[in-house]
Formats: C-alpha cells, sequence, structure tokens
C-alpha cells in the first residue's frame, strides 16, 4: 500500500526525556490518512509521552513533526486543534454535569453567545450520528451516560473540531466487549473517510482486528514498523517485550493444602448500590494462587473490598480456616492472618504525602514494637523497621524518610508487599500488584507472589492483566457481569477459552 | 388595612435594602466558585471596599469616586487571592481567610491614621452618599390602592447600589448560561482539565473568575458604608460575607435561588431591626435585642446543616489546576 500523499503525520527522530528517564528516543513515526495505525508497547514504553507530543502537552527535546508534509511547531491543545490533531483520552476529558452538546461545543462555542453555535452543534451531532453511527442524544447530561457513550461524546467532540488525525489512548480499557466492537466499527467507518487514526494500546488482539500498520515502541525507542497483515500477534508479543512471552514462566503444577478462604454466595453492591458481585462462590486452599480474571469493572473490585473487609457484603458468608469472617473489619481480619494488598496502591495502599517509613506501618501502627512509654510511637523504631523492610525487599532507594509519593510505582508496591507479609498471614489478597509498575518491578513482585505460595501460603490475585493471571495462577476463575464464569487449570490455560470467558462470550 | 401597610412596608422595603450587600456578595463567591476558586474572602473584600469607598467619600465628597474606590480596593485584595490559588496553587481557604484578617487589620489601622476617630470615618451627607432615588411619577403610583403604597414604599426609593445587586442577577445567569465566557467559566469549576484539553487557558478564566468577584464584593461594600450607612466603622460588615458565603450554598451556586435565598435572610434582618424594643406579647418585657440580632446566623447554622449535605459544589472549586504529566 503506497500513497502519493505526504503523510498525515510524521515524526522524526522525537527525543524526551524526563529528569534522568528518556521516555523517548529519537522516535520515528508515519501515519498515513485513510488508515488505522496501531501504536504498541508495554507501560513505560513511551507511547502516551510520544502522543502527549503530538498533542501539544509538551514539547519534544528535539526532533520534527510535519503534518501533510509541512514542518509545524506544535506548542499546546490549541496548536495541534488548529492542525486537526485530536486527541480521546484514556481517562476522559469531558465535564460531567454539562449535557452533551455543552461538551462538545467548549472551546468551539462560535461566537460569544451560545445560541447561534449550539444549533449549530446539534445539527453537526445528527449529520455525524448518521454518518458514522455516533448517536448520543445531545440533551443527557454526560454524568448520567455509560461509559461507552462517554467515549462516543468524546470523539464527536474531536470530529466537531474537524480532526483529521485522531488519537486514541487505551480506548478500550474501559470498555465492554460489545461497546469495543461498536468502537471498533466507528473507527473504521471514519478510516473510510480519510481520517488518519493512531490507536494505543497494549491489547495485542485490538490491534490484530482493527489496525492497518503496527509501530512497536520498547524502552522509549521505536523498534519495527509492520503492514498488519504481515504480521502476527506471536511476532508483535516479542517485539513489545524483547523476548518469547511468558509461556515459559507459568507456574508448575502445585499440590494444594487443606482448604483455608472460603467464599459462599457473595453479592455485594457498590456506593451506588448496584449489584456488582452477583452471587460468586469460590476457595481458596494453602499453597496455591487463584487467580481471578475478567475485564475491569464486572465486580472484581468489589469482590476483593468485600473479602478484605473494606466493604459490607449485602448477603453471603466468608469463612476462614472454617470460621465466618464475614463483615469483619479490615484490622480484625488482619490479625486473624488475612492480609491484602489493595487495588489501588495510592488511595489505599499507602498514604502519598506521608514518609515510607510511616506508610510502611499502617495498618500495624499499634504493634507493641515500636511503642514508647505512654504509648506514643518510637519514630526511631519504626525507621529502623522501615529500613529493615527495604534493604530485605529491594526497595530503592532505601530512604525510610523519604516520602512515599516519590517512589516508583514497582518500589511502592514492593513495600505494599513487604509490609503486608511481614506478619506471615496465612491468606494475601492481591488486587492488580503490578498496575503501573515497571517491566524490572513486574518481575520482582511476581517473583515474591511464587516464593510466598511456594512456602505454603495462599494468595487470591485479582488482575486485569491476563499475563499476570497466566504468569500466576495455579487455577484461574473468570469473573463476568458480577458471577464466575468459568474455572481453568492454570498451567495449561487455553487463552483463547479465558479470552471468551472474560468476554462473555461462553459458558 | 392601612396598619397593616404599615408594617409591612418598611420591612419589605428594608429586606430588599439589607437584601443588596449579600446578593452582590453571594453573586460574587458564584463568579469565583463557578472557575473552580474558592472564596471565603467575601468578607474581607467587602470590609475594605466599605473602608475605601468611605474614606475617598469623605475626602473627594463623591460616593461615585467613593465606589471607584471600593472597586479598586476590592479588586486588589481579588488579585491577591487569583495570584495565590491560581499562580501559585496555594490553598484557596487559607489565602481567603488571609485576606479577611488582612482586611479587618489594615481598614481599622488606615482609618485610625488618617482620620483619628477611633476607626471610623467622618460622618458622610449630601452628594458623599448614594441617596434614595425615588420612584418615576411616585406621586401618580401612590394613588393607586395598595399596590401604589407597596411599590412607591417597597421597590422604590433605595439608593443606586440596591438596583445593581438586583438587575445583576439575571445579567449574572445570562452570562453564566447563556454566553460562551460563562460555558468556559462554569466548565473550569468543574473539570479544567477538559477545558485545558479543548486548547483554553484556565489560569485566565480563574482570574477572571476571581476578579469579578472583586468587582462585585467593591459594589457590595460601598452598598454598605455609602448607601446603607453614612460611615465607615470597624468591622461594619458584621460577617455578611459568610452569610452571602451560606446563601450561595444554599441557593447551590445557581444565581436565582441565591437571590431567593438573600432575600430569605434580608427577611430576617429586616423583622430582628422591626422587632427592637417591641414587648412580647404577655410578658411585658421586650425582645432581647441580641437574640433577634444572632436569628441570621442561627438560620445559617441551620440551613448549612440541612442543605450542605444536598447542594453540589462546583467539582473542581478549591482544587489548584496542576496540567497532568
Amino acid at each position: 500500500m503506497t500513497s502519493a500523499a505526504p503523510p498525515a503525520i510524521e515524526c522524526r527522530g522525537i527525543t524526551k526525556r524526563f529528569g534522568h528517564v528518556l521516555a523517548n528516543d529519537a522516535v520515528d513515526l508515519v501515519v498515513h490518512r485513510g488508515s488505522i495505525h496501531g501504536v504498541i508497547g508495554e507501560n513505560g514504553a513511551g507511547k502516551s509521552t510520544l502522543m502527549a507530543i503530538l498533542h501539544g502537552f509538551y514539547p519534544a527535546d528535539s526532533g520534527e513533526i510535519l503534518v501533510d508534509g509541512r514542518k509545524v511547531s506544535i506548542d499546546d491543545s490549541a496548536d495541534a486543534a488548529r492542525l486537526g490533531i485530536e486527541m480521546v483520552h484514556q481517562h476522559f476529558m469531558l465535564v460531567e454535569p454539562f449535557r452533551v452538546v455543552e461538551n462538545v461545543m467548549l472551546g468551539a462555542e462560535g461566537g460569544a453567545l451560545l445560541k447561534h453555535g449550539e444549533a449549530e452543534a446539534r445539527a453537526a451531532l445528527k449529520r455525524l450520528a448518521e454518518e458514522y453511527g455516533l448517536a448520543v442524544d445531545p440533551d443527557a447530561r454526560v454524568e448520567d451516560l455509560p461509559v461507552g457513550a462517554r467515549q462516543r461524546v468524546e470523539i464527536l467532540k474531536a470530529l466537531y473540531r474537524g480532526a483529521e488525525v485522531l488519537i486514541l489512548d487505551e480506548p478500550t480499557g474501559v470498555l465492554t466487549p460489545q461497546e469495543a466492537d461498536d468502537l471498533f466499527r466507528v473507527l473504521r467507518a471514519l478510516r473510510d473517510e480519510g481520517k488518519a487514526i493512531i490507536l494505543i494500546t497494549h491489547k495485542l488482539r485490538e490491534v490484530m482486528a482493527v489496525t492497518d500498520r503496527v509501530s512497536v515502541m520498547r524502552g522509549g525507542k521505536m523498534v519495527a514498523h509492520r503492514e498488519t497483515s504481515e504480521t502476527s500477534a506471536a511476532e508483535l508479543g516479542e517485539l513489545m517485550i524483547g523476548r518469547r512471552p511468558a509461556a515459559a514462566q507459568r507456574p508448575a503444577p502445585s499440590a494444594p493444602g487443606p482448604e483455608i478462604l472460603a467464599v459462599e454466595d457473595l453479592r455485594v453492591r457498590d456506593n451506588a448500590g448496584v449489584e456488582r458481585v452477583r452471587g460468586v462462590s469460590l476457595a481458596l486452599h494453602a499453597g496455591e494462587i487463584l487467580g481471578i480474571a475478567g475485564v475491569a469493572g464486572n465486580g472484581q473490585t468489589e469482590l476483593l473490598e468485600a473479602v478484605s473487609g473494606m466493604r459490607a457484603p449485602e448477603s453471603g458468608t466468608v469463612r476462614l480456616r472454617g470460621e465466618p469472617i464475614t463483615g469483619l473489619d479490615a484490622a480484625a481480619l488482619r490479625r486473624l492472618g488475612l492480609a491484602h494488598v489493595p487495588e489501588d496502591r495510592l488511595r489505599h495502599g499507602l498514604i502519598p504525602e506521608f514518609e515510607a517509613c510511616e506508610s510502611a506501618i499502617l495498618g500495624y501502627h499499634g504493634d507493641p514494637a515500636w511503642r514508647r512509654f505512654l504509648g506514643l510511637v518510637s519514630g526511631r523504631k519504626v525507621e529502623a523497621h522501615a529500613a529493615r523492610l527495604m534493604r530485605e525487599n529491594d526497595v530503592r532507594p532505601a530512604l525510610p524518610r523519604l516520602r512515599s509519593s516519590l517512589f516508583s510505582g514497582g518500589n511502592q508496591q514492593k513495600l505494599i508487599l513487604a509490609r503486608e507479609m511481614e506478619r506471615e498471614p496465612d491468606v494475601l489478597l492481591v488486587g492488580q500488584p503490578t498496575r503501573g509498575v515497571d517491566i524490572g518491578g513486574i518481575e520482582a513482585i511476581h517473583e515474591r507472589l511464587r516464593g510466598w505460595r511456594r512456602a505454603g501460603k495462599a494468595v487470591l490475585l485479582v488482575s486485569v492483566e491476563l499475563d499476570e493471571i497466566l504468569a500466576l495462577s495455579d487455577r484461574i476463575l473468570v469473573i463476568f457481569d458480577g458471577r464466575i464464569v468459568g474455572e481453568l487449570p492454570g498451567g495449561a490455560a487455553d487463552e483463547r477459552r479465558l479470552g471468551l470467558l472474560m468476554a462473555g462470550a461462553a459458558a | 388595612m392601612e396598619a397593616t401597610l404599615d408594617l409591612v412596608v418598611p420591612i419589605l422595603a428594608a429586606t430588599l435594602r439589607v437584601a443588596a450587600p449579600l446578593i452582590l456578595a453571594a453573586l460574587a463567591g458564584l463568579f469565583a466558585e463557578r472557575s473552580g476558586v474558592v472564596d471565603v474572602g467575601l468578607e474581607g473584600k467587602m470590609l475594605f471596599a466599605a473602608f475605601a469607598a468611605a474614606a475617598t467619600a469623605a475626602v473627594t465628597g463623591s460616593a461615585w469616586a467613593g465606589l471607584g474606590a471600593a472597586i479598586l480596593a476590592s479588586s486588589a485584595l481579588a488579585l491577591i487571592h487569583a495570584f495565590a490559588c491560581v499562580t501559585l496553587r496555594g490553598s484557596q481557604v487559607v489565602s481567603g481567610m488571609a485576606i479577611n484578617v488582612l482586611a479587618a487589620g489594615l481598614s481599622a489601622t488606615l482609618a485610625l491614621a488618617w482620620f483619628r476617630q477611633g476607626g471610623q470615618t467622618p460622618p458622610l451627607t449630601g452628594a458623599a452618599r448614594f441617596a434614595p432615588i425615588p420612584l418615576p411619577g411616585a406621586e401618580w403610583i401612590a394613588e393607586v390602592p395598595l399596590l401604589g403604597r407597596l411599590l412607591v414604599g417597597v421597590v422604590g426609593g433605595h439608593a443606586m447600589p440596591v438596583y445593581v445587586a438586583f438587575a445583576l442577577v439575571p445579567l449574572a445567569a445570562f452570562v453564566l448560561w447563556r454566553t460562551r465566557f460563562g460555558l468556559r467559566l462554569r466548565a473550569c469549576g468543574e473539570n479544567p482539565g477538559a477545558v485545558d484539553a479543548a486548547g483554553v487557558s484556565v489560569a485566565r478564566l480563574r482570574y477572571a473568575g476571581v476578579l469579578i468577584a472583586g468587582v462585585l464584593c467593591g459594589i457590595a461594600g460601598a452598598a454598605i458604608s455609602t448607601a446603607q450607612g453614612a460611615q465607615f466603622s470597624p468591622e461594619m460588615t458584621a460577617g455578611r460575607g459568610f452569610i452571602a458565603l451560606a446563601a450561595l450554598i444554599v441557593a447551590n451556586w445557581k444565581p436565582w435561588p441565591v437571590l431567593w435565598t438573600c432575600l430569605g435572610f434580608g427577611l430576617l434582618d429586616a423583622v430582628a431591626i422591626r422587632l427592637q424594643g417591641v414587648p412580647v406579647p404577655g410578658l411585658g418585657v421586650p425582645f432581647p435585642v441580641q437574640a433577634i440580632q444572632a436569628l441570621p446566623y442561627v438560620l445559617t447554622v441551620i440551613l448549612l446543616a440541612g442543605f450542605v449535605g444536598r447542594a453540589t459544589a462546583p467539582r473542581a472549586a478549591g482544587v489548584p489546576y496542576v496540567k497532568e504529566r
């Protein structure tokens, strides 16, 4: 496929440095009109940095950008908009209490008074809905819309502004499979209209399904460009992580011990009163890692919260060594030997503003080991304790007095794991242990969890990363729409079947 | 009939008069907080403006010069607030409280130093005050039974700032909900990231919101010292800035409800003034003045306790905007 017209976007030698981290290292990228171009890579590979530069969020240190063959400088998102480059952010940039039409108009109101512009936006919304199947009620409030519809509003916003190049950052992370299919249909329609679409993702399935070309980033470098028809998911996966993927690392079969944690017919509602967990039962044995796989938002968060004592279940029982523990709070559960590494590290795992040594005793701050006279806490003992934990668990930098937020995601997580494992609980609940963690950190954390299992302890692992589930679990339960829809053995799990189960497509 | 009117007309007239500065201050808070900047410094800005208006009017003999000075003085404080909150991304509550403390001290000290009357400014007379403006054609309208007297007595006869306050309510509603500026300002208070992503400057909008608050507090201050009153005395705003803040919350950050809420507070105040010295029926002792004067504040506490749960503040209010990554 060759085109005589200059490419819609051409990046030449884009380099961007944050402190001592080289986020983009002489990156080249060519994107043509009328094509869907995948940019793939692992977390931290530099995809988002490159797109932020294209969208004017910050300037590149060096390199140049050409739009339709002309060299341009993109200093802010207004510049990008003038050049027809629009972005659909991973976290939607929508004003939730506003109506759809107001969101679409914002920044492109077409005059000091809204009346005229609103009529224009309405007409455009109607036209775009017919042209691309992007139907959204212009008078609905964004906060009342489901995620898929919100994303359509983002796309409509971009198109209303005259987008010729549309960048989508991990657009399917929050979508149900059905919504993702709708999105792909829209993207194909836009491509056929001659738009250039850049799809940032780390999901190979999507890349193979929807893109025309694909560029692979790794460690800040662009490592390969491929026509999608001439490559395979296996090759792309290898290019992405720079070695053969995890198959070899799957756990050896274990001989699980006695049942230690049992969940029976658990039902949990979220804050909005929606039933998120709809009758889940499971059993966790000593010496095994039980993985809960599923697309984000299918109830795994609420399941974990209910079992760990953060949220009261609607009904059902949880038993630890046969004793009912339903409804006990997190502190009581910790004393009984059930520890929890929460999904949201920065909100529930530690306190970002606290020093690392303070975060290292959260939940165990009443321990007499660092008590002084009158029940005061001894800063010196706490610091010494944190220093030892950091040394033993390779938390870097090993500075107990450094603010928790200044550690990298991987090191924060290592510190939390160390804190929770220190008391040798029989059961460890772990949510998204490697979200936002670099590759080196992922390996270290996985190794800790495997070691824990070898020591005869039980781990309940909730993760939306399929690779992580496959790399760690002895058994895999698939959660979909609040129910367990399938169980697979970990060592020899059929990835395709797992994918279908997660998508709710197989019983 | 006549007796009832004799009682009701002055109370209603007083209601409008005391509600006016509250409306101005609450609308000031509305613009600032809709842009995403919490403004607890309404009180301080009003107080400083009241001093600037009275001092300037005393020296120049012109109420209009006083109004100009009040707007400038209040806007200067607003600029400090905007600089601290938007440019330096400091704590908005701390900055607001600092402005309150600064204004209370500075106004009393300057008044003492310049006029040597125990912190007060000299009494204002003639053109140095905003005089009541009678309703055009009042003599004829008054002839109309009932309605005529209400119109002349309640609606007519107020000073200029009172009419400005009431005119600003529909204007604020129009600006915030019907103009591009209003859409962007409100978006800034809900999700500044969306405004930024649309290529519009969040900082500029927030400066605009806070400065509009400065101008409105300036008018409110001038109304207190040169229209309602006839001089400045220390602490003369007496917590009206905080009542305005309470009204803003009860009114759910919307202009028309702000009007009704402020009128409600105004009515209470007017009744309290009227009841002073009136004996309690059957007891023969007068209503305790302090208890009556405390009523608006008590109502504030009750309303806030009952309404805050239901009120939905602009989501990004109070949060400095930092570009992501």
